[in-house]
C-alpha cells in the first residue's frame, strides 16, 4: 500500500534563482508514507539517501536565494480599486462588499477613538490596525464561522468581522466588568468563545505551534473546520514560528498561516528581520504551499483564504499566506514612530495605497457608495462608537476576587488562605486601596 | 474510588532498596509490571476510554528510548500515537493546541532535561491559559510526560530533577511517583485533571521498581500527601527515587539510633500538600527533606520556609535539607553528588542531637 509520491524540487542553478510560480506548480505531491517502495539498490545511479528525492549533480555550485525578484505579490484591484483580471474578481455581492467596507472603517473609527482614550489616561494601553484593515476583513470573511482562530494582536478585525460588539471590545480595553477576560489582561488582548477566536497573550508566536496542535484536533473530528494562524512578519523570527511550520506539515494539518507583513516589527525594518525573500519563501523549505498577497487589496486576501481554506480542509495539509502590507499606526500608544521613520514614508501608503480607499473606489466605480453614503456613515459609525466608549467609562471594574479564581480550575487551599489575608488586610486599610472603582 | 494502601516489603536493587506497594483487591485483578509497563497501562487505558486521547512526541511511535509507549501505535492507530519533529517547544506547544481544542493531549519530553525549549510555553502559556482569557480557553486536558531523576551514569544531561523551576509556576500541577503503583494512579490522575499537568518519571526505576499493578484504570488524589510509615521523633519528606532511600534511612535510624522516623511522600509538589507535612511536624518537631536537586532555590526551600511559618514553636532543631550540591550533575561522581542514606542519617543525628 507504499504510495510513494515523488516530491520535485528543481535545483535551480540559473542566476535567476526559484521560479517561485514553477516551483508551485510542479509541487504537486506530497510524500504520505515513511517507508521506501524499493529498497536500497546500490547498481542505480540516483541517490539512495533516505533524507532526499533527487538527482546527482557534477557541478559544484550554490543555489542563490532570490531576493531581489521574489515570489510575485497576487492581487485582484490596482491601487485605484479598478479590477485587474477579470476572472479573478470573487464577484461579491453589494452587501457583503459594503459589510467588508463598513466593518473596515468601523474599525478605523473604533482605533481612533480607543487611541486617543489612552492619551487621555482612560485606558492604560492600545495598538492601532490602521493600514492593515484589509488584511483582518478579507481573511474573516473567506471562513467558516466556526473556524478557530489563532492571532497575535493586530487582527481585532477578525473579531470586529466576526460580530465581536463595540462594548466588549471596549469592556476589555477598561478592563471592566463586562470584560469577557475578567480584567486580567492588558487591552487589545480580546478572546471570544463564542466567535472561536482564541484569547491573545503577549508573547509573540507562541500561538503557532498552538494552532498546529488545534488543526490536528480539528481534522480527527471530521468537522469541516479549519484553523487560521495569524502572526507578523516579526514573530515569524520566533523559534515558535519553525516549530509550527514543521509540525504542521509533517503532521499534516487543515491549517492556514496567515502572516501580515508590515514592514515594521516595532522599530525593526523586514531588512533587519530576515535576509530571504520574506516569510513566504520559508513555505516551501517545511514541505508548505505558499503565496504572497497584496495584503491591501480585500479581494486578493479574501481569494488566497478561501482557496486555501478549501484546500486545507480537503488535503489536510497547511498553507502560507505572507500578505503584504503596511503599518501605518505607531506600534503602540507606547511607540512614537516618527524617531525610526519618515512622516513622508507613512503618508504615502495613507494616501495612495489604503485597503479602505481601493475598496471605497471600487464600490463608488459601481454607483454602490456616495458621497453622502461616505458622509452619513462616518457620523453614525462615530456615535455608536462614542457611545459604547461612555458605557464603558462608567462601568465598575470587575470585583477583586477575580484576582484569585482561574488559576486552576478549582480554588486551592493556598490560594484560598491568600485570598483571605487579602481581604483581611484590605478590610483593615480600606482607605489606600480604590475599592469604589470595584464591582462588590 | 479505593485508595491505595501499602504495605512494607523490600526488594533489593543494587545498593539500593526498592520498597514496595501492596494495594488492596477492590481495584481489581493485578498484574507485575514495572514502572514504564504501568505507564504504558495508563496510557492504555486512556486511549481505550477516551477517543480524542492522543501521545505524541520524538521516537513515541515505535515505543520510545524508554519503551513506555510500546504496542500502541499498533493497537489505537498512528493518528493516535505519532512522532513528532525533534523540538520540544513545538512538542509542549502543539499539545497546548490540542488541549485548547478539546481533545486530550499526552505529550512527551524525551528527558526532563530538554524541557527548558518549552518553558515559554508551559510557564506563558498552558500555566496562564485559563486565567488570562476569563476561563473561557484552557489547556486542561495537556499532561507533559518526562522521563526524570539520576540514573547511575546520567552526567548533566541526563540526570536532572528540574520540579523547582515549575513549582514557581502558577497554574500548573507537577507530579512524582515512586514505583509503578503510584505512577499508574497519579498518571491517570494527572491526564484526567482538568489543569495541565507535568508528570516526572523516575527513570532509574523505570526496570527496576516492580509492583503488581492493576490492570484497571485507578487514580491516586493530587495534591495529596502520603505518609507511608509513621514516626514520632523524626519527619522525612521525599519524591520519586529519594522516597526509597528516605525508607532506608528510617530503618537505619531506628536500627542504630533507636529514633522513629515519620516518612512521606510528598507526591504533588504544586500544588502541595502543606497541611499533611506541617501536621507531622507539629508531632515530631524535625524535618528532614531531601531530594537529588541541587540544594539552592531547590523545592526543600519552599517546604523548609512555609514549616518554619506555620510551625516555628514545634521546632526542636533547624529544617535539615539534604539535596544535591549547587553545582551540575556530574558524571563520574554522582557517587559522591547524590544525597545517598549515610548524609541523610548524619543529619538526622544532628537533628537529634542538637
Amino acid at each position: 500500500m507504499n504510495k510513494m509520491y515523488g516530491l520535485c524540487f528543481h535545483a535551480v542553478r540559473q542566476t535567476a534563482g526559484l521560479k517561485s510560480s514553477r516551483l508551485l506548480q510542479r509541487r504537486a505531491f506530497r510524500v504520505s508514507t515513511l517507508h521506501r517502495q524499493q529498497p536500497f539498490d546500490s547498481t542505480l545511479e540516483k541517490p539512495q539517501f533516505p533524507g532526499a528525492s533527487a538527482e546527482f549533480v557534477d557541478q559544484l555550485e550554490f543555489i542563490e536565494p532570490n531576493v531581489i525578484s521574489g515570489i510575485p505579490v497576487y492581487r485582484v484591484m490596482d491601487r485605484q480599486g479598478n479590477i485587474i483580471n477579470p476572472s479573478q474578481d470573487p464577484q461579491l455581492s453589494k452587501e457583503t462588499v459594503l459589510n467588508f467596507y463598513q466593518k473596515m472603517t468601523m474599525l478605523n473609527t473604533m482605533d481612533r477613538i480607543l487611541y486617543e482614550s489612552q492619551r487621555q489616561g482612560r485606558i492604560s494601553f492600545y495598538m492601532t490596525n490602521y493600514g492593515e484593515e484589509g488584511t483582518h476583513i478579507g481573511s474573516a470573511a473567506a471562513l467558516n464561522p466556526n473556524d478557530l482562530v489563532f492571532g497575535q494582536y493586530r487582527e481585532a478585525g477578525v473579531l470586529m468581522y466576526r460580530g465581536f460588539s463595540l462594548d466588549h471590545f471596549m469592556a476589555q480595553c477598561y478592563a471592566n466588568a463586562d470584560d469577557l477576560g475578567k480584567g486580567r489582561q492588558m487591552p487589545v488582548h480580546y478572546g471570544s468563545k463564542d466567535l472561536n477566536f482564541v484569547t491573545i497573550s503577549s508573547p509573540l508566536a507562541t500561538q503557532i505551534p498552538q494552532a498546529a496542535g488545534a488543526a490536528y484536533a480539528v481534522k480527527r473530528e471530521n468537522s469541516n473546520r479549519a484553523v487560521i494562524c495569524y502572526f507578523g512578519e516579526g514573530a515569524a523570527s520566533e523559534g515558535d514560528a519553525h516549530a509550527g511550520f514543521n509540525f504542521s506539515a509533517t503532521l499534516e494539518c487543515p491549517l492556514i498561516f496567515f502572516c501580515r507583513n508590515n514592514g515594521y516589527a516595532i522599530s525593526t525594518p523586514t531588512n533587519e528581520q530576515y535576509r530571504g525573500d520574506g516569510i513566504a519563501a520559508r513555505g516551501p523549505g517545511y514541505g508548505m504551499l505558499s503565496i504572497r498577497v497584496d495584503g491591501n487589496d480585500v479581494f486578493a486576501v479574501y481569494n488566497a483564504t478561501k482557496e486555501a481554506r478549501r484546500r486545507a480542509v480537503a488535503e489536510n495539509q497547511p498553507f502560507l499566506i505572507e500578505a503584504m502590507t503596511y503599518r501605518i499606526g505607531h506600534h503602540s500608544t507606547s511607540d512614537d514612530s516618527s524617531a525610526y521613520r519618515s512622516v513622508d514614508e507613512v503618508n504615502y501608503w495613507d494616501k495612495q495605497d489604503h485597503p479602505i480607499s481601493r475598496l471605497r473606489h471600487y464600490m463608488t466605480a459601481r454607483g454602490w457608495w456616495s458621497e453622502d453614503d461616505e458622509r452619513s456613515w462616518r457620523k453614525q459609525s462615530r456615535k455608536t462608537v462614542m457611545e459604547a466608549f461612555e458605557r464603558a467609562e462608567r462601568r465598575l471594574k470587575p470585583n477583586p476576587e477575580l484576582l484569585f479564581t482561574d488559576v486552576y480550575q478549582e480554588m486551592t487551599p493556598q490560594l484560598n488562605k491568600q485570598r483571605e489575608s487579602l481581604w483581611r488586610h484590605v478590610q483593615q486599610y480600606k482607605e489606600h486601596y480604590p475599592l469604589d472603582l470595584y464591582d462588590k | 474510588m479505593c485508595q491505595v494502601s501499602i504495605k512494607v516489603c523490600v526488594r533489593h536493587l543494587s545498593d539500593m532498596f526498592f520498597f514496595l506497594a501492596f494495594i488492596c483487591e477492590c481495584l481489581g485483578p493485578t498484574q507485575k509490571m514495572n514502572l514504564f509497563q504501568s505507564v504504558t497501562s495508563a496510557l492504555d487505558n486512556t486511549l481505550a476510554s477516551d477517543p480524542t486521547a492522543v501521545i505524541f512526541g520524538e521516537d513515541v511511535a515505535f515505543g520510545g528510548v524508554f519503551r513506555c509507549t510500546v504496542g500502541l501505535r499498533d493497537k489505537y492507530g498512528k493518528d493516535r500515537v505519532f512522532n513528532t519533529p525533534l523540538c520540544e517547544q513545538g512538542i509542549v506547544g502543539f499539545g497546548i493546541g490540542v488541549a485548547v481544542a478539546g481533545a486530550t493531549a499526552i505529550a512527551e519530553i524525551q528527558f526532563a532535561d530538554y524541557i527548558y525549549p518549552a518553558f515559554d510555553q508551559i510557564v506563558n502559556e498552558a500555566a496562564k491559559y485559563r486565567y488570562r482569557s476569563g476561563n473561557l480557553f484552557d489547556c486542561g486536558n495537556l499532561t507533559i510526560r518526562a522521563p526524570w531523576g539520576c540514573v547511575g551514569h546520567g552526567s548533566l544531561y541526563h540526570s536532572q530533577s528540574p520540579e523547582a523551576f515549575f513549582a514557581h509556576c502558577p497554574g500548573i500541577k507537577v507530579v512524582i511517583p515512586r514505583g509503578p503503583v503510584q505512577a499508574k494512579g497519579l498518571l491517570l490522575s494527572c491526564i484526567s485533571d482538568k489543569n495541565p499537568c507535568i508528570f516526572f518519571e523516575p527513570k532509574i526505576l523505570y526496570r527496576a521498581a516492580v509492583e503488581q499493578v492493576p490492570v484497571e484504570p485507578y487514580t491516586i488524589p493530587l495534591s495529596q500527601a502520603e505518609v507511608l510509615q509513621e514516626g514520632s521523633d523524626v519527619t522525612l519528606v521525599a519524591w520519586g527515587t529519594q522516597i526509597h532511600v528516605m525508607r532506608e534511612v528510617a530503618n537505619m535510624a531506628q536500627e542504630k539510633l533507636g529514633v522513629s522516623c515519620e516518612v512521606i511522600d510528598l507526591q504533588t509538589i504544586l500544588p502541595w500538600d502543606t497541611e499533611t507535612v506541617c501536621k507531622s511536624v507539629v508531632k515530631t518537631g524535625r524535618l528532614l527533606i531531601s531530594h537529588e536537586a541541587p540544594i539552592t532555590g531547590g523545592f526543600a526551600a519552599e517546604i523548609s520556609s512555609t514549616v518554619q511559618e506555620e510551625c516555628f514553636l514545634n521546632l526542636e532543631a533547624p529544617i535539615s535539607r539534604v539535596c544535591g550540591y549547587d553545582t551540575p550533575f556530574p558524571h563520574i561522581f554522582e557517587p559522591f553528588y547524590i544525597p545517598d542514606k549515610w548524609k541523610c542519617l548524619e543529619a538526622i543525628k544532628r537533628m537529634i542531637n542538637y
